[in-house]
């Protein structure tokens, strides 16, 4: 059984302008010990699909399919429940470590705070619990007493995985956890949260837009474009043989150094990614798509089957054309 | 002193030069301190550069945050103050010349990493473009080409076609790319002989990225515009730069040919800069411990000595160089052709008897 297991999901937003199709139709599925990697641009729905999961969507959104956690439907959980399950069965690693922290509290209290309220611990237990987590994250436990403006961004973020793994959630979803950190600190952050994983056994939906990132600590890709997932499968197969032109941009825009096919050949795509509220018909990437041909702007590819564990949704793909990989 | 420049003496003059440049920040103490009159030292952002660009080529300057990279575009684009050393353009020091800085000023165009902030949100896109022109008294180019005429073609070589559809529409009504593009044409309008880009894609989708660089380079192409781009991204710089300096803590510690730096680095901080780029298949593999350093402590002798893994391993100490290491200061030596690098063991290996002294520092 899938640790986290999403079918048909579809969030609609509710603006002044009309309802906004932020994901529509996503299928996701997360084992334990797993990491899965949700790679996509801005607007594709990728933080949209999180705040689906985590029931955090504003009043008046339409959210229909189905989201399991072990086996338990998210959907139709009471508040009580839903609050329980929140941190302990999931818990989120969210972007900007320096706005998520209350900066008028100690860290120590803030971490052992989800202890508490959990009921794991009383408060003496909850602190003592919050010094090993401070531990595990590579911070030493006398940083308990700091406030977050003592602390570097880096050491911040390491504050917010400690706080994720509070609960012992089974669930961790890391939402662009290293985007606002230096090359350095993000290597390094990178590395503890995959070391945290695999120690622990936990399963992973981790989300960014720098797919070398995601290549780097995940065991399987999930390409997001207008909402839809257009391709998954292992990370590197995806990442080095795309199935989808648009992995295929993507992965180009990430050169590898000393590839010589990257050396004064920056490869982009013409255009820009859609609006939600205002997707192209047919495939929704015909209009940026080198590839295209007469039938993408009518139909809607499905994800075929490309290869051992893998889905593109591409009308090439089930003809047996090999998208062409060099750029 | 040592030279940056390139010993072939086919290498036309450069279009811009920096010499011994130092930039300070004030150091910043607590109200209670400041009471009791304690200073705290200043942070040496720029400290002590030295750099050459030429016509038509593409120099990528790269470092982690806060190793002084965009204090030191800054400083080149006249925004900040530099505590001494010089910047000459086309051969001349600039100096204090109104008149002279006012020509600089329009040949030396900067990209920002944030097109939506570089652009005001109530000004057309026209206006925005056109300000340039006005502020230099611009009213036609010598060829006789209207205001109108430099706009229209500065939008159009920045991919903005057909550009009068453009000229009434505001920034909010373009999407990112196209943002940039717009802050693009503004620098191209002035008919710059350098641009210098802080960052111009960082803030862009993966997807618009390419295009972006590739504008960029076809500047360069055709219109042999020279261009200083500050990034943190050693694969932008593998894809668009000719030569790559990197620099740490205030100084450059290596620049050369991107080639040679970016796939045979000579300093033990290039490498850990290239180790921390992402990889296909897997994260297990040793990282350079630490948070960016402090420019208001910049450890004696060679400043990465601290971080510096050659030291930490012992293969300073087994060269004999490590007291060197951590007392001696030192500069750029030429380790392989056109390829600079600051660091003792490297020189050592190299068969040089020591590294050359640090650029000079005037009060």
């Amino acid at each position: 059984m899938s640790v986290l297991s999403v079918r048909d999901l579809t969030v609609t937003y509710h603006t002044q302008a009309g309802p906004v199709p932020a994901v529509r139709g996503v299928d996701l599925h997360v084992e334990k010990g797993e990491v899965l990697g949700l790679a996509g641009e801005s607007g594709c729905g990728k933080s949209t699909i999180v705040n689906g999961v985590l029931r955090l969507v504003p009043p008046k959104t339409k959210v229909t399919g189905t989201v399991e956690l072990n086996g338990e439907d998210v959907m139709a959980m009471k508040p009580g429940r839903l609050r329980a399950v929140r941190w302990s069965g999931m818990s989120v690693v969210f972007q900007g470590a320096m706005h998520a922290l209350n900066p008028v509290q100690r860290i120590g209290d803030q971490i052992a705070e989800a202890v508490v309220i959990h009921g794991e611990a009383d408060e003496k237990g909850a602190t003592v619990r919050a010094g090993a987590l401070l531990e595990q994250v590579g911070l030493p436990p006398r940083r308990l007493r700091d406030y977050p403006h003592e602390l570097s961004g880096g050491q911040k973020q390491r504050v917010m995985i400690a706080m994720a793994l509070a609960c012992q959630p089974d669930l961790v979803i890391a939402d662009e956890p290293t985007t606002a950190l230096d090359v350095m600190v993000q290597a390094q952050v990178l590395q503890l949260l995959k070391e945290l994983q695999r120690e622990l056994g936990l399963a992973m939906l981790f989300i960014t837009h720098d797919l070398s990132v995601l290549v780097e600590v995940c065991d399987r890709l999930a390409i997001m474009y207008a909402g839809k997932i257009v391709e998954e499968g292992p990370s590197v197969p995806v990442f080095r043989d795309p199935k989808h032109p648009y992995t295929r941009a993507l992965s180009g825009a990430f050169p590898q150094i000393g590839d010589r096919r990257f050396r004064m050949a920056p490869s982009g795509l013409p255009g820009d990614p859609p609006f939600p509220g205002n997707v192209p018909t047919g495939c929704s990437f015909h209009p940026r798509c080198p590839l295209a041909f007469d039938e993408c702007p009518t139909i809607d590819p499905d994800l075929y089957d490309a290869g051992p564990g893998r889905t593109a949704a591409c009308l090439l793909v089930p003809r047996g054309e090999r998208v062409p990989v060099a750029p | 002193m040592p030279t940056v420049s390139p010993s072939r003496p086919d290498v036309p003059e450069p279009v811009l030069a920096v010499r011994d440049l130092h930039v300070r920040f004030a150091g910043r103490v607590g109200l209670w301190q400041g009471l009791r009159g304690v200073k705290a030292p200043d942070a040496r952002a720029v400290d002590g550069v030295n750099l050459e660009l030429y016509p038509g080529e593409v120099l990528a300057l790269a470092g982690e945050s806060g190793c002084g990279k965009t204090t030191l575009a800054r400083t080149i684009m006249g925004l900040e103050r530099p505590r001494s050393g010089d910047i000459s353009f086309e051969g001349k020091p600039l100096g204090r010349s109104t008149r002279v800085l006012r020509e600089y000023r329009r040949r030396v165009q900067m990209v920002f990493q944030d097109p939506t902030a570089a652009l005001n949100p109530r000004q057309t896109i026209y206006e925005s473009i056109a300000e340039g022109l006005r502020v230099h008294g611009i009213t036609r180019s010598s060829a006789g080409e209207s205001e109108e005429q430099l706009v229209a073609r500065a939008l159009s070589r920045a991919g903005m076609r057909p550009p009068e559809r453009f000229f009434l529409n505001y920034p909010h009504e373009l999407s990112g790319g196209q943002r940039q593009r717009v802050v693009i044409a503004g620098a191209l309008v002035l008919d710059p002989e350098i641009i210098v880009a802080d960052e111009p894609v960082s803030s862009l989708d993966a997807s618009v990225r390419g295009e972006i660089l590739k504008l960029l380079l076809g500047l360069r192409n055709d219109l042999n515009i020279a261009m200083l781009v500050v990034t943190h991204d050693l694969g932008l710089a593998w894809t668009i730069a000719d030569r790559v300096a990197v620099m740490y803590l205030g100084r450059i510690v290596e620049i050369g040919p991107a080639e040679s730096v970016l796939t045979n680095p000579i300093h033990p901080y290039t490498k850990a800069l290239l180790e921390v780029v992402p990889e296909a298949g897997g994260i297990d593999r040793p990282f350079l411990a630490g948070e960016p350093p402090d420019p208001t402590s910049i450890p004696p002798g060679c400043r990465f000595n601290p971080r510096c893994p050659a030291v930490a391993s012992g293969a300073a100490a087994g060269a004999g160089v490590l007291a060197a290491c951590q007392e001696q200061d030192l500069g750029l030596q030429e380790l392989r052709p056109d390829h600079f690098a600051a660091c003792h063991l490297m020189s050592h290996e190299a068969g040089f008897a020591s590294a050359p002294p640090p650029p000079p520092a005037k009060a």
